[in-house]
This record gives C-alpha cells, sequence and structure tokens, in this order.
C-alpha cells in the first residue's frame, strides 16, 4: 500500500487516493482532504461526513448515496450540491473511507 | 420436527434447498423443508439476455420448480403478506400461516421503473424498455426488428444490480447485431452508467476498458439520473442525454414483503453476515442470492457458492457450534462480447479479477478475463449445467474459493 504525507502526516492509501486504513483519519485530515479536491467543508459536510463514518463504523461498507438520502437524511440533489459531479466517490475520499464498491 | 422455511424458489432457494436435504439426511436428521413462491415458473434468468436477439423465446427458458426440488422439499404456492420474526411465522396473502424454525429470504431483486419519475410512463416499452423481465425482452426484441436508425442508449439507473455485466453484454451483442444488419452505421450508441467507468474494479477496467471504445460507443460516467423527460435522460445535477431508442436498467429493489416485514435496507435488500449470511437483526433469519446486501455481484454464481456453505453453517448454527464455513463473496461471470466470443470474469470481497485460466471440469480451463470462443460456447453450456446437475445441489468439482492469486504489484510511489 502506498503512503503519502498529508499536512506532515504519513497515511496510506489505494492506488487512487482514498485512505486505506480509516482508523487514520481524523477531522484535520478530512479538511486538508476536502481541500485538495476543492471543497471548503462547511456544517452541512459535516452532518455527512459524521454519517459516512458511523454507517461503516456499524456495516462495514461505505454507503451509497441513496444509503445516505433515505438513512442519512441529505437527499441526493444536496449530495450533488455539497460534493459536485462525484459525491459518492468524493464524501468517502474526504471521509476516508474506502472507494464505494461498484462491480467489475 | 423442525422446520425449514425458505422464501423463493429461484436460483438461490432452489440450490438451498436440495443442498439442506441432502446434508441433513447425511446426518440421518430429517426436517420438513418449505420452499415458497408465487408461481411453479423457474426462468432461467441469464437466458434472457438472448431474448432480444431472437436466440430464445422466453418459454424456453421456463421449467417447473417443482421438478428441480428433490423429493421430500414442499412447495407451498402463495404470495408473502410479511415475516412476523418475532413469533417465527409467515404470513401469506390469502390468509395462510407458516410457523419455521428457520426462515432463508430468497425472494431476489427485481427491476422497478417505477422508481424513476418519468421512466414507466406512456413511452414504457414503445421508447423506454429493458430486457431483465421475460416481457420486456421480448417487447425489445419486436422493436429491435423494427429500428433503421438512430440513438440508442444503454442505461444503468443505480447499482447494485443483478448480474452487473449484463448492460455491458447487452451493449456488445447490439453492436454485433446492428453491424450484421448493416444498421450500425446510422446508429448512434451510448452507454450511460452512474459509475465512474463501464468497469469499476481496477484490473478488469484496465484490460476491458477499451472494450466500448473499439466499438464505437461512446461512454457517460457518473451520470445519476434524475427522471426520463420525454426523449433525454436528466441526471441530478442537470446533464442530458437524448434518445431514439432507451435500454435501461432500472433500480433493483429486493421483494415488498422484505420492507414491510422490518428486514430490508434501503433497497429492501436483508443486510446479513458476509459471511454467515445471517441477518445481523434476527439470529435464525438468513437470506441468500439477490435478496442479500453482501458486497459481491447478484449472480447465479453467487448462489451457488454461498449454497456451498450455508447448508454445513445451517447445520452447526442449529447444533449449537459456530458457524465455521464462511462466504468469501466469490463470484464468476461470463461476459458475452458479441461475435462469437465471451470473457470470463473470477473474483471475491478481496480477490480483484484478475488474468489467468480457470479449471473448469469437462469443458476444460478457461481463459480469465479474455476474449475467447470457448468462454462463449462454455457460457452456452452453462444452462444446460444449470438444469442438470447445478440446481440439484450435489457436488460439482468448481473451487468454491474465490482466488487467491497474488494482487498485482502497484508500483505506486511510496
Amino acid at each position: 500500500m502506498p503512503v503519502v504525507q498529508i499536512r506532515e502526516r504519513a497515511v496510506h492509501v489505494d492506488d487512487e487516493g482514498f485512505l486505506s486504513r480509516p482508523e487514520e483519519w481524523d477531522e484535520d485530515l478530512a479538511r486538508a482532504l476536502a481541500e485538495q479536491i476543492g471543497i471548503t467543508l462547511t456544517e452541512r459536510h459535516w452532518e455527512v461526513l459524521r454519517f459516512l463514518r458511523a454507517d461503516y463504523a456499524d456495516r462495514g461498507q461505505t454507503p451509497t448515496t441513496r444509503r445516505v438520502d433515505v438513512v442519512g437524511g441529505v437527499p441526493v440533489k444536496e449530495q450533488f450540491a455539497l460534493f459536485p459531479r462525484k459525491p459518492g466517490r468524493k464524501m468517502a475520499y474526504v471521509a476516508g473511507l474506502p472507494k464505494p464498491h461498484g462491480c467489475v | 420436527m423442525k422446520h425449514l422455511l425458505i422464501l423463493g424458489g429461484g436460483t438461490a432457494g432452489t440450490m438451498v434447498a436440495n443442498r439442506v436435504l441432502h446434508r441433513l439426511r447425511v446426518e440421518r436428521d430429517f426436517w420438513r423443508v418449505t420452499v415458497v413462491d408465487r408461481d411453479d415458473r423457474h426462468l432461467y434468468q441469464p437466458g434472457l439476455l438472448t431474448v432480444p436477439f431472437g436466440a430464445a423465446t422466453p418459454e424456453q427458458l421456463v421449467r417447473s420448480r417443482r421438478r428441480y426440488l428433490e423429493p421430500g422439499v414442499e412447495l407451498v404456492l402463495g404470495e408473502v403478506e410479511g415475516v412476523d420474526t418475532a413469533r417465527g411465522r409467515v404470513h401469506l396473502e390469502d390468509g395462510r400461516v407458516l410457523p419455521y424454525d428457520y426462515l432463508v429470504v430468497a425472494s431476489g431483486t427485481s427491476p422497478r421503473p417505477d422508481q424513476t419519475p418519468g421512466m414507466a410512463g406512456d413511452q414504457w416499452r414503445r421508447r423506454v424498455h429493458e430486457f431483465y423481465t421475460p416481457d420486456g425482452a421480448v417487447a425489445l426484441h419486436r422493436r429491435l426488428e423494427r429500428w433503421l436508425g438512430g440513438r440508442i442508449v444503454v442505461h444503468v439507473t443505480e447499482m447494485p444490480i443483478k448480474c452487473p455485466v449484463a448492460p455491458l453484454e447487452f451493449t456488445f451483442l447490439l453492436d454485433d447485431a446492428l453491424r450484421r444488419r448493416g444498421l450500425r452505421a446510422g446508429t448512434e450508441l451510448t452507454y450511460v452508467t452512474p459509475l465512474d467507468g463501464a468497469f469499476t474494479r481496477p484490473v478488469a477496467r484496465d484490460r476491458l476498458g477499451g472494450m466500448l471504445e473499439a466499438r464505437g460507443v461512446q461512454v457517460r460516467t457518473d451520470f445519476l439520473v434524475d427522471r426520463v423527460d420525454d426523449r433525454r435522460l436528466v441526471s441530478v445535477d442537470d446533464r442530458e442525454v437524448p434518445f431514439d431508442l432507451l435500454v435501461t436498467v432500472p433500480v433493483n429493489l429486493g421483494a415488498d414483503f422484505v420492507a414491510r416485514s422490518g428486514l430490508g435496507d434501503e433497497l429492501q435488500d436483508v443486510p446479513v453476515d458476509p459471511g454467515t449470511l445471517m441477518s445481523r437483526a434476527h439470529p435464525g433469519v438468513f437470506a441468500v442470492g439477490d435478496a442479500t446486501d453482501v458486497p459481491t455481484s447478484k449472480a447465479g454464481s453467487v448462489a451457488h457458492f454461498e449454497a456451498d456453505v450455508f447448508a454445513d453453517n445451517l447445520v452447526s448454527y442449529d447444533r449449537g457450534r459456530p458457524m465455521t464455513r464462511l462466504y468469501d463473496g466469490h463470484a464468476n461471470c461470463f461476459v458475452e462480447s458479441g461475435r462469437g466470443r465471451a470473457l470470463l470474469l473470477d473474483f471475491g470481497y478481496d480477490a480483484e479479477p484478475l488474468p489467468g485460466r480457470y479449471p473448469l471440469p469437462v469443458i476444460g480451463p478457461l481463459s480469465l478475463l479474455a476474449e475467447t470462443r470457448a468462454n462463449h460456447w462454455a457460457k452456452a453450456a452453462t444452462q444446460r449445467l444449470y438444469w442438470n446437475v447445478l440446481l440439484h445441489g450435489r457436488p460439482v468439482p468448481i473451487p468454491s474459493r474465490a482466488p487467491r492469486r497474488e494482487p498485482a504489484a502497484t508500483g505506486a510511489a511510496v
């Protein structure tokens, strides 16, 4: 697993830059990761991120946009506004979780 | 006498019923095993892919469910109203009540065009089609027979869907069929997906990513549809894709009774432990096949590999022992690529699909992640294997564990 330096911290990432050890994540790191993809975190972003972290801890899977909508209470349209173009991937990236499962 | 109740007599339900019966016979333990389904029509679902191209009719893909359940398994025909997990009972719509000791939810997942605004409107089965149901596949066949040219969009609404490679296969086969009829030049073909690529797992993406481009198919990624508006797909972030013919894969939802019974997640799939397949919320309730939330493909091969470990686990659980045969996400999928060729993918929760050879008895080793004629013929032979061997739940010398290959070196800088 590659290791990269983010704000003088060494973190493990996969070959697309998603954190491969979710336990290395904290809120400072989230701010740095968000900055890398051009997002300034607002309170609403944090609500999404906290839901993602809690849901992952509970189920061991990165939640889908549908789950963030139905269970997390943030409509898909708003997810696109908060994390433009690719909300599923961007939410996972900033929350320090594995890239959401596709298929093949 | 213990009673095992299985809701659904399709691929997974049938395999599990037969497997458990064999296993208990070995133990000289005799339970009641009951399968509930709404009808006695077992559909070989992978065959639906060939119907739009006139290679099969739905009647050729349907056989009696009863005929493929071992003697000793009872088939009850009825619509499930709901599951009362507190009392261990299943209610049918006609008022019958079926008590159980152990329950297996094997009720699959279904395309639900009603979930996307505008999809199931007045253009449904006119300009907007799907091929995951017998009626839909036949209607699409009739439409394609009359096709003269224009814009065809093949579209995936949302993941996960059953047989996740089917829309890609459909695109390859459509390209091939249009070429043979001299209609390809006059047809603009576009593939629209909510994912970030046609193939998302890295090795499959690198090896197969060019297959659509090589066929002149345009690809639109990260497209999450908000609505179907007349002859356009409109995304949540206001992008548009126009079409003359839309072939969509609607959102897949588990059975409605799963939601009514409080057993489901946001897709009406049953959340289960990915190793034991037991419900996280309800001990003694299991789910197999497409009805679960496990992070692997919704595919017949998955049902087969799950059934392999399930019977042993159920017996262990019943005896108060730990369930030790954990399912590892193993799946394999043939991908028809047109021109009489196919690919074979083999993977698991933690095992990426990788190139190599796959040991298949009788037919011989097959190439993984490569387009070959042998793979095409093996896929064609699978239907006979399915009816004659796989459903019976007898041991087949196909490895049930996911591949243990060394992951490819990433070569990324440290």
